[in-house]
């Protein structure tokens, strides 16, 4: 009977096996395509019927770094011969690139919008995360008059619509001429992270025995100091994984971004769908600049894969 | 310095911080709200009472935004936890290689919203996107069609989201004991009656948590609905409230719009906060 069972059993096990495989393949096709795209000849990137298979190259990669203008008729015998293998890539798809004065390449809108991305979403990271942390220890260590109310407070704040509170910061913005500058969108990105840093670090700081702290100080350390030396080293972890978050979800901001920034401080995710419908439209250069923009994303998200379920949760769920 | 001291130099800061970027400007637009003020021009706000709410409250166009967005959470939020806690259902059992898969699976919705609607645009171009290819559907439109517009863009919401769902069901389905599965199988209960007794019960509070999160987020949503399409059957609530604050320049009409809204979203997040906090202290 017991035998019978695991029969079906097993042959339950192989079936989900397929569907998951199955289901995989469906829910990577999206990411498939975003990848492929970005390798692929111009040509290829919009055919009817779509194209799986190609001949993959980097053109897309160098065009995204690049301004370019597209040139008339064919190029200078000349400087074609003279011209590095990466901008014959150019020239061979009828572009040539836009110098300066004096003669140096000038840089795309993308590279600006990353820098002004990584500035932003490192900076605002870096305070959620230091008072997050400061916070969830007074939190979790200290006794405080409505404790309960304050954190439900502090993440209520998390869940305000973003285009609610955009329309008054952009009205005072204004008149503190913080419109378009990176200090504008740091502020706001600290902001939108301190409670989620708050929260999940109060849960990492709780699971930290007292005990550590309570022995210390009977050696004669003061309360700074444990925190200082026994604590934050305890909590390195948790605060690694938090400041992981608060960075992909400052990265990943659109309506803050796409409100408060033009041109100056304007961060990747407005920008990359802004280059749509800009003449004839290139998808190649824009899937490569998706591909970059995702990247760090990937990689954090696998260096996250253990605290995931914290993360998302508020630090609700541990496991 | 005393434990006191550390105490509030370590708290009161950041709540200080909080409440002069998050709860000022809310009051500051509450102010705005009584008024006909337009940031556009240089005339001062004259005070105007209770005008904009009850424009508001009696215009059939906000009324129609407000059904629309109930629309999309209802569909987008549905056919997450199906398919969520599906995939979880399909992954709660020795799998080869199941952490590097889970992490996989999990990559979409740790993605910016902007790109991942501007690449389904492209998944989803009539002639050339792959969607219609796939399932042999020639000329299909479906961001620009005002009938499946909104479907489209929830899909793409499933595609992002369900890995959330899938996430939080797969701790709950794993946190129950296997002598429960055990003593079922002894007393040869059918495969229905152990999902619906053991499994779904089991699950609930996870799943709950999920499903509260997702449709307040659902609810807020704008980017990803923002980027794909534009027609007038997908503008949801918080498009609607961009383009009257920062295309029309209604800002005291917005002001009032945004504390309707600001209300809707204060009430779901108040049931899943006094819920987490509940999970939490089981």
């Amino acid at each position: 009977m017991a035998a019978v069972q695991s029969k079906i059993q097993r042959l339950w096990d192989r079936i989900a096996v397929a569907l998951v495989l199955a289901l995989l393949v469906i829910m990577m096709i999206p990411l498939y395509w975003i990848g492929s795209t970005a390798f692929k000849p111009r040509a290829d990137a919009t055919t009817v019927p779509p194209t799986v298979f190609f001949k993959p190259e980097i053109t897309a990669f160098i065009k995204l770094f690049t301004a370019r203008v597209e040139r008339r008729g064919a190029p200078n015998k000349e400087d074609y011969a003279k011209a590095p293998w990466w901008e014959k890539l150019v020239m061979d798809g009828g572009e040539r690139f836009i110098r300066d004065d004096k003669g140096n390449i000038v840089s795309s809108g993308y590279v600006g919008r990353f820098t002004n991305s990584l500035i932003i979403a490192v900076t605002s990271t870096f305070l959620a995360v230091a008072m997050g942390t400061v916070t969830a220890y007074g939190f979790s260590r200290f006794k405080m008059p409505g404790e309960s109310d304050w954190l439900f407070f502090i993440l209520s704040t998390r869940m305000l619509p973003p285009v609610v509170v955009a329309i008054p910061m952009y009205l005072m913005y204004r008149t503190v001429a913080l419109v378009d500058t990176h200090i504008g969108l740091i502020i706001l990105y600290t902001a939108f992270n301190l409670s989620f840093s708050v929260w999940v670090m109060k849960g990492f700081i709780d699971e930290i025995p007292k005990e550590y702290e309570e022995a210390a100080l009977v050696d004669g350390y003061t309360r700074m100091e444990a925190f200082l030396k026994i604590v934050l080293p305890q909590a390195a972890t948790g605060i690694a994984a938090t400041a992981v978050f608060c960075f992909i979800t400052a990265w990943n901001e659109y309506a803050f971004a796409l409100i408060m920034t033009l041109r100056k401080a304007q961060t990747a995710p407005p920008y990359i769908p802004s280059q749509l419908g800009s003449g004839l439209t290139d998808w190649t250069t824009i899937a490569a600049g998706a591909v970059l923009f995702l990247l760090p994303v990937m990689i954090f998200t696998f260096l996250l894969r253990n605290h995931l379920l914290r993360g998302v949760t508020f630090g609700a769920v541990r496991k | 310095m005393s434990d006191l001291a550390i105490r509030n130099w370590f708290i009161i800061p950041t709540i200080v911080f909080l409440i002069v970027f998050n709860i000022f400007p809310l009051l500051y637009s509450l102010g705005f709200s009584f008024t006909d003020y337009r940031a556009a021009s240089n005339k001062p706000a004259n005070f105007i009472g209770l005008q904009n709410y009850q424009e508001l409250l009696t215009d059939d166009g906000i009324w129609n935004n407000f059904t629309i967005t109930a629309k999309y959470v209802i569909i987008s939020v549905a056919g997450q936890v199906v398919v969520g806690f599906g995939m979880a259902l399909l992954l709660n059992r020795p799998i080869p290689g199941k952490g590097l898969l889970t992490t996989v699976l999990m990559l979409p919705m740790m993605m910016s919203a902007a790109v991942v609607g501007l690449f389904w645009e492209l998944l989803y171009n009539p002639s050339w996107g792959i969607v219609n290819y796939l399932l042999g559907l020639e000329g299909m439109e479906w961001l620009s069609n005002p009938d499946v517009a909104l479907y489209a863009i929830a899909i793409t919401d499933i595609w992002m989201w369900s890995p959330f769902v899938m996430l939080l069901c797969l701790a709950g389905l794993s946190a129950i004991p296997s002598s429960l599965y055990e003593a079922a199988a002894i007393d040869r209960a059918s495969g229905w009656f152990v999902f619906r007794r053991i499994t779904l019960p089991l699950v609930a509070p996870l799943l709950l948590i999920a499903i509260i999160f997702r449709t307040m987020e659902a609810f807020k949503t704008f980017d990803i609905a923002f980027i794909m399409a534009s027609l007038e059957e997908t503008e949801l609530v918080s498009i609607r409230l961009y383009k009257s604050a920062f295309q029309e320049w209604q800002t005291g009409r917005s002001c009032a719009l945004a504390y309707i809204v600001l209300l809707a979203v204060l009430a779901i997040t108040t049931i899943y906060i006094k819920y987490l906090n509940r999970l939490k202290e089981r």
